[in-house]
């Protein structure tokens, strides 16, 4: 049995006792930012991702993907107890989670949002175990050519489930793309837009851009609105849900993990749209619909199963093609570049210790994230009460502080506070952040491969049609831009979908 | 003339703007063909392509039809309190040392609070100077600059 040795190797990393205090760093300070609202695992991870270059490779992911899934389990205890997400994926659990804490119940909608959390997570590690070899062996039969296309259709992907205006979306993408330019050509060695600046040479940032965009602009925008008290729910009772809550939640958590693993895949899906998919899917399906939004608790543990195992799953397009599915795994790919590892395919032949280290993590970072989430949940609400106006200080003193040591070197901060204010001004516009970081971290791989292409092809641009793989991903990237455009559907879009930061 | 959609209409001229920019610094490096691109080949047409697009976005904006946005005011206090804070910090992180330059960056942008109070900032400042001592420069073992000049490292 090849996984199960491959399991046992990934174990084998992830339960030494650094890589576990790691995952247990990451699930801790995940679960932190999930819980408290206005500090997402964009921001934090972006923060936090300089830092990992003192750390070995698999220390550095472990941690990273910990904060990612622990931002989903601390997420629905806000929005359980406060009425309010603590993340954006949790903005679904809200409905009926906060009717069940209304009806008493707030432990019991605690208790199998976090089950229903590490039963999909459980399940999605399986799945990445099980897929992502097959997928890579697919991923080296690739060209340049149909790199290139994969690209498109993942950049057109991540967009077009987005909302607000699709151009405008693919518009902020190749904003992205442009600043990727920003650097030393690999090619001819000429170096573009940089203007004599010798730390543009180096290219631009990207954990630099992602802290103003998503650190310092959201920072403002927080304090613009002011600061809002916020009420607690103060009664948890009991952990355990009745036998009645858990007859009627287990086959939400089974399909809201079904419909998570399968939407996290897809480019731009990702646990938002897994949460909305499920919740919609639980109420089509039962027998008293009605109940719904009044505390019914297949509400919170459909939903809360989704958006972990959407979580998951999108890690499956990361390691195995190197393409971002949104924008933590953009974060992620910077991770594993500034380690010198070039993410595709042959990262789990060349890494399998990185890449199974990483699962099994998944897995024992699921189980530390019950444990943190259920005794524990008492901490968390006191968390609640602490004033924004100490906590945003302390946003930006990590984000300064993190920045400088990026290359120790005080210009990073500079190009973070340009795009602080350039990310507020997006805010005003409605332009999304999120797009352009995929651009940004993707420019430099898409030039490369539209040039090996063309030079392969003697410059006929026919080549991206003519090979049929290539030509496939170009027309699937094209009928999404059509799909989006025919209104009915748009509408939907507009209704269920919000950038997730 | 009214301006329907103002957020897509002044993102539209920015991409226009930018675009353009980046095209016209492409015409600077060597543009080669297609089959041996130069470094000015792919950004050039990403320019040309961003500002087309984005001169769709702004006539659209224009139409009658178009949904009616407004771009709001800038709140300027938070902006200059937060980001002009985090500039000084970068400035005096060299001459002051990390521990002075991080307790004037909590001061300073604490004041941008709508319920700002000196002595919660004070506390703010001092735990977070002590909590970059323990976790940053002890724990992870980075490297700043940490005293001031006339005092040296």
């Amino acid at each position: 049995m090849e996984l199960f040795d491959n399991i046992m190797l990934g174990l084998s990393v992830a339960v030494t006792p650094e890589n576990l205090a790691y995952a247990f760093l990451g699930a801790f300070l995940g679960t932190i930012i999930g819980v408290l609202p206005g500090i997402g695992p964009l921001a934090t991870i972006a923060m936090l991702l300089p830092i990992t270059y003192v750390l070995p490779p698999v220390a550095g992911l472990i941690m990273l993907a910990g904060i990612y899934y622990g931002s989903q389990y601390g997420g629905s205890t806000t929005a359980i107890l406060v009425n309010l997400p603590g993340e954006i994926s949790a903005v679904v659990t809200v409905l009926d989670g906060h009717q069940m804490a209304k009806n008493g119940r707030a432990g019991a909608a605690l208790a199998l949002a976090a089950l229903g959390s590490f039963f999909a997570g459980c399940v999605a590690t399986l799945l990445i175990a099980g897929f992502a070899p097959p997928l890579a062996e697919i991923a080296f039969k690739f060209g340049p050519a149909e790199y290139f296309s994969l690209m498109v259709l993942g950049l057109i992907g991540a967009v077009v489930l987005g909302s607000g205006s699709l151009i405008k979306a693919i518009c902020m993408i190749l904003l992205g793309l442009l600043l990727g330019m920003v650097g030393t050509d690999v090619n001819s060695g000429v170096a573009r837009y940089a203007f004599n600046i010798p730390e543009l040479q180096d290219g631009i940032d990207f954990a630099a851009v992602a802290m103003g965009v998503f650190g310092f602009a959201e920072v403002m925008r927080n304090l613009e609105q002011g600061e809002k008290a916020q009420h607690t729910t103060s009664t948890i009772g009991s952990l355990y849900p009745n036998m009645q809550e858990i007859k009627e939640s287990w086959g939400a958590v089974v399909r809201g993990t079904a419909i998570g693993s399968v939407l996290g895949v897809l480019p731009g899906g990702g646990s938002v749209l897994a949460a909305f998919a499920s919740y919609t899917v639980e109420k089509k399906l039962s027998k008293t619909p009605e109940r719904f939004g009044k505390g019914h608790p297949a509400g919170v543990a459909g939903p809360e199963s989704a958006n972990n195992a959407g979580a998951q799953t999108s890690f499956i397009p990361m390691l195995t093609l190197g393409i971002p599915s949104n924008a933590v795994m953009a974060l992620m790919i910077g991770a594993m570049t500034i380690h010198n590892i070039q993410p595709g395919p042959q990262v789990i032949s060349s890494h399998p210790e990185l890449f199974w280290g990483l699962i099994a993590s998944m897995w024992v970072g699921n189980l530390m994230l019950v444990v943190l989430n259920l005794p524990l949940v008492g901490l968390w609400v006191k968390l609640l009460k602490i004033p924004y106006r100490i906590l945003f200080p302390a946003i930006l003193v990590f984000c300064s502080i993190g920045v400088y040591s990026l290359n120790y070197n005080v210009f990073d901060i500079y190009v973070t506070v340009a795009f602080g204010f350039i990310g507020y001004l997006w805010g005003k516009l409605g332009c999304e952040g999120a797009p352009l970081l995929l651009g940004l971290v993707l420019g430099p791989m898409m030039e490369e491969n539209f040039r090996r292409a063309l030079l392969l092809s003697r410059g006929d641009f026919m080549t991206f049609i003519e090979r049929p793989l290539s030509a496939t991903l170009l027309f699937l990237a094209v009928a999404l831009v059509l799909l989006i455009a025919v209104p009915a559907i748009r509408k939907k879009r507009d209704e269920t979908f919000e950038e997730e930061t | 003339m009214r301006i329907q959609g103002q957020q897509n209409f002044w993102s539209g001229v920015m991409f226009i703007v930018v675009g353009l920019l980046f095209s016209w610094f492409a015409t600077d490096y060597q543009m080669g063909t297609a089959a041996r691109m130069g470094p000015g080949y792919f950004p050039f047409w990403l320019g040309i392509i961003m500002a087309i697009l984005g001169a769709s976005l702004s006539l659209g904006a224009l139409s009658h039809k178009a949904e009616e946005t407004k771009v709001d005011r800038f709140d300027w206090k938070s902006i200059i309190l937060v980001l002009g804070g985090v500039a000084l910090f970068a400035l005096l992180l060299k001459p002051l040392g990390l521990y002075v330059s991080l307790f004037l960056l909590v001061m300073i942008t604490s004041y941008a609070s709508h319920d700002f109070n000196w002595k919660v900032a004070l506390a703010t400042a001092i735990f977070l100077v002590v909590f970059s001592y323990v976790a940053f420069v002890k724990g992870l073992g980075l490297i700043f600059p940490l005293y001031p000049w006339f005092i040296g490292n």
